[in-house]
């Protein structure tokens, strides 16, 4: 080629279709998608969470995407049910995730309800699930001599509490809890038509 | 779709196809050698090794490994012509030496910054108690600052560094403009600094490989457009008829990128699902429409040049160049198979991951034709030692990544270490790989000096190799067990954990190994920029007829 504008223009058209396919036509289709019944939106609270499991990049491990029956067993994990786009109507980032080095957290919310559980498992995941190679997150913690008012302490399991001390939850802990806690699509859901659930 | 649209379809597409290769085959589009391969040769130049990496005895013996595989060839008609020519490729090197180094100046010290950030990641795996009381340094954080640094620091700046130095040779020019370079690196290298801090400080957009928040993307964007901009004049200022095939790959993945970062982080647009379909455009075609063809241009530059024989199908890379563009751009959904996404995007995703064997055969074939009876030229260039390893691994990388969109291998490895494994293999094995040889080859020309140090050039391929096909093998196994475990209801899910644990273990001792070759590779760069080691500059300036002359030529003009 001898033509540095016909292939310029080559290389975009290509790329044009690329984009046409991959972002403007999912764009259209999915632009007058409405939330699932039985959503609803993230409070003050949970957006708060919401960040902290952006900042600390939960989304590297955990997905937020459980497979379809039909795919994996991920339904009898108690992972819940194959989503629909509905179902990420408030979600802002996306953080459908692409590794499970950690299990689904799409539905952590209705399989570990206690907010107890959860923030002891942020402080030592190990303390709950042996084996666990989930990281420690102390600096969302202090660890106070005596709990002051108003102080959420966690209970931990003796053998990893603290001895003669007391661990406090901080607010960015507690948010992070209330998002995890608000991840809860297991309401029921059309599937979209012309696929099996 | 009914069965008998995808007949008639598959008919039609046939049937096209064949009066396709029938029309190619008139136009005598499969012939060995048309004059545009010889393009990157002077006349008379073709049978020359070239190779400035290589000692004084590495040369000779290249030299004669050609040619006994080809009759030397006939005197040149026109010494005087060619000694011009060569006088003109050194002055294309000089204008572009300074700009050159400080991109790959750069690039070595992200890449150290990069390689740590990615060995503390790893460690982590394995050892999750290791180093969590800051926020900073925890799994999330580390690995995607490795990620960045990689992404933002070693892979742009070392293409265009590598990019700026070739295009001139190609196009037979000066570099036109390197300020405005010079200027675009800084703001480039400012905006990742700053990228970096905010994404270790908490701050970032969320999304997978465009995590540095928009606001700072804006400074990517002007310094992008500044290191462009030089490429653009020179390029109107060529004093070649045609554009070689490298020119193509280079010129149009300069083109792509800009407009790719652009959508990808236009605040407030994408939402919801649409979002994560953006994010693996954009992840992909990262990959594929920009990193992957600045590596091929070098690859179909510096590979010829080294064993001073024109590529075998010139038309081969040429079909190549266009099917990658095209099918290349469309892949990106395969990492949503299983999502929450349109089905009719995952299928032609995974079609168009599978077409991708078609560029990638015509460039194995291409590659391993051209090298045919030179292989003995890799026990000399230390160059063509990286370089045609970097093209192994890109065959490898894309045939398996077309394997591994297939729904029923994608079911076992999607969500585990296997993709990690196989993301290495492309960025690593292929364009890593690939980079290094580049580095060897220019920096001899940019510094007017050679490698201090030959033996480090041979410990660095090695420590990386070895390091590399650790943290592959290792990986890829780990990560198929985890897959496999993960679809069996019977076993708990920390079994998929568990089972991974001795293969990270490999990971980070293959990573280890990597990283060290890095640091053997930096001290050799450092030594190399402070000119350390004897003055032996004589044969890594031109091969020796050429050599002389062109010397005598830039003695007459300075």
């Amino acid at each position: 080629m001898e033509n540095e504008y016909k292939l310029l223009s080559g290389a975009m058209v290509t790329l044009a279709l690329a984009t046409a396919t991959l972002v403007v036509v999912p764009y259209i289709q999915l632009s007058d998608v409405k939330p699932s019944e039985g959503l609803h939106p993230y409070t003050s609270a949970q957006l708060r969470g919401r960040d902290q499991y952006i900042k600390n990049g939960c989304v590297y491990c955990h997905t937020q995407q459980p497979r379809a029956q039909a795919q994996a067993p991920d339904f009898k994990r108690g992972w819940g049910r194959a989503p629909v786009a509905g179902d990420y109507y408030y979600d802002h980032p996306h953080l459908l995730g692409t590794m499970r080095t950690g299990p689904d957290l799409l539905n952590i919310g209705a399989r570990q309800p206690s907010a107890d559980w959860n923030l002891g498992h942020l402080y030592q995941p190990r303390a709950y699930t042996p084996g666990s190679i989930m990281p420690s997150y102390p600096y969302l913690f202090e660890i106070k001599d005596k709990a002051g008012k108003g102080d959420k302490v966690v209970n931990l399991p003796p053998a990893y509490a603290p001895v003669g001390q007391v661990v406090v939850a901080r607010p960015e802990a507690l948010d992070l809890v209330e998002y995890l806690l608000a991840l809860d699509r297991t309401y029921p859901v059309k599937p979209p038509a012309g696929e099996t659930p | 779709m009914n069965t008998t649209t995808i007949l008639l379809l598959t008919f039609t597409l046939s049937v096209t196809g064949l009066f396709v290769f029938i029309w190619s085959l008139r136009k005598h589009l499969f012939d060995d050698n048309p004059a545009a391969a010889n393009v990157i040769f002077s006349e008379g130049e073709i049978g020359r090794i070239e190779e400035p990496a290589a000692t004084g005895a590495q040369q000779r013996a290249l030299q004669r490994a050609v040619d006994a595989t080809h009759a030397p060839l006939p005197a040149p008609v026109n010494e005087a012509r060619l000694a011009a020519e060569l006088a003109e490729r050194v002055q294309a090197d000089k204008s572009t030496a300074y700009v050159t180094f400080v991109f790959l100046a750069c690039a070595v010290v992200w890449l150290i910054i990069a390689s740590s950030a990615g060995l503390i990641s790893s460690i982590k795996l394995h050892q999750p108690d290791f180093l969590t009381d800051y926020a900073w340094l925890t799994f999330g954080r580390i690995r995607t600052l490795h990620l960045n640094a990689v992404a933002y620091g070693w892979a742009p700046m070392a293409a265009f560094g590598i990019a700026m130095w070739t295009l001139p040779r190609l196009l037979k020019t000066e570099l036109m403009g390197g300020r405005f370079a010079i200027l675009g690196a800084m703001l480039w290298n400012a905006a990742l600094i700053a990228g970096l801090g905010s994404i270790a400080a908490g701050f970032n957009d969320g999304l997978e490989w465009l995590e540095i928040p928009w606001q700072i993307d804006v400074l990517f964007v002007i310094g992008g457009a500044l290191i462009g901009l030089p490429l653009v004049f020179t390029l109107q200022n060529r004093r070649v008829k045609h554009l070689y095939v490298s020119i193509w790959y280079m010129g149009a993945a300069l083109f792509w990128f800009p407009i790719l970062f652009l959508v990808g982080n236009l605040p407030s647009v994408h939402f919801g699902v649409e979002q994560a379909t953006m994010n693996w455009w954009f992840g992909h075609n990262v990959l594929g429409l920009f990193y992957t063809p600045i590596a091929l241009a070098s690859i179909y530059y510096f590979l010829p040049k080294i064993i001073g024989r024109p590529i075998q199908s010139y038309n081969l890379s040429l079909l190549g160049f266009w099917a990658l563009a095209f099918f290349y751009g469309q892949v990106g959904g395969h990492h949503l198979v299983g999502g929450p996404v349109p089905g009719w995007l995952i299928t032609l995703s995974i079609v168009q991951s599978v077409m991708m064997v078609v560029p990638v055969l015509a460039f194995s074939v291409n590659q391993h034709l051209t090298m045919r009876h030179h292989f003995k030229t890799l026990i000399y260039s230390p160059t063509l030692r990286f370089i045609v390893l970097g093209g192994m691994m890109y065959t490898l990388s894309s045939v398996q990544g077309s394997v591994e969109a297939l729904r029923s291998i994608n079911t076992v490895t999607h969500f585990t270490h296997f993709t990690v494994a196989h993301a290495h293999l492309g960025l690593y094995g292929f364009f890593t790989l690939v980079m290094f040889g580049a580095i060897y080859f220019v920096m001899p020309r940019v510094m007017s000096w050679e490698w201090p140090y030959p033996s480090l050039i041979a410990l660095h391929f090695w420590l990386v190799v070895c390091g590399f096909a650790i943290y592959f093998v290792g990986l890829s196994v780990g990560g198929w067990l985890q897959g496999v475990a993960m679809l069996d209801a019977s076993r708990t899910f920390m079994e998929s954990v568990q089972v991974t644990i001795p293969y990270l273990e490999a990971r980070t001792l293959g990573g280890a190994v990597m990283t060290l070759g890095h640091v053997v590779f930096a001290f050799h760069f450092i030594a190399m920029a402070l000119r350390y080691g004897r003055r032996r500059v004589g044969p890594a300036l031109f091969h020796q007829r050429g050599g002389a002359v062109a010397a005598s030529a830039v003695a007459v003009e300075s």
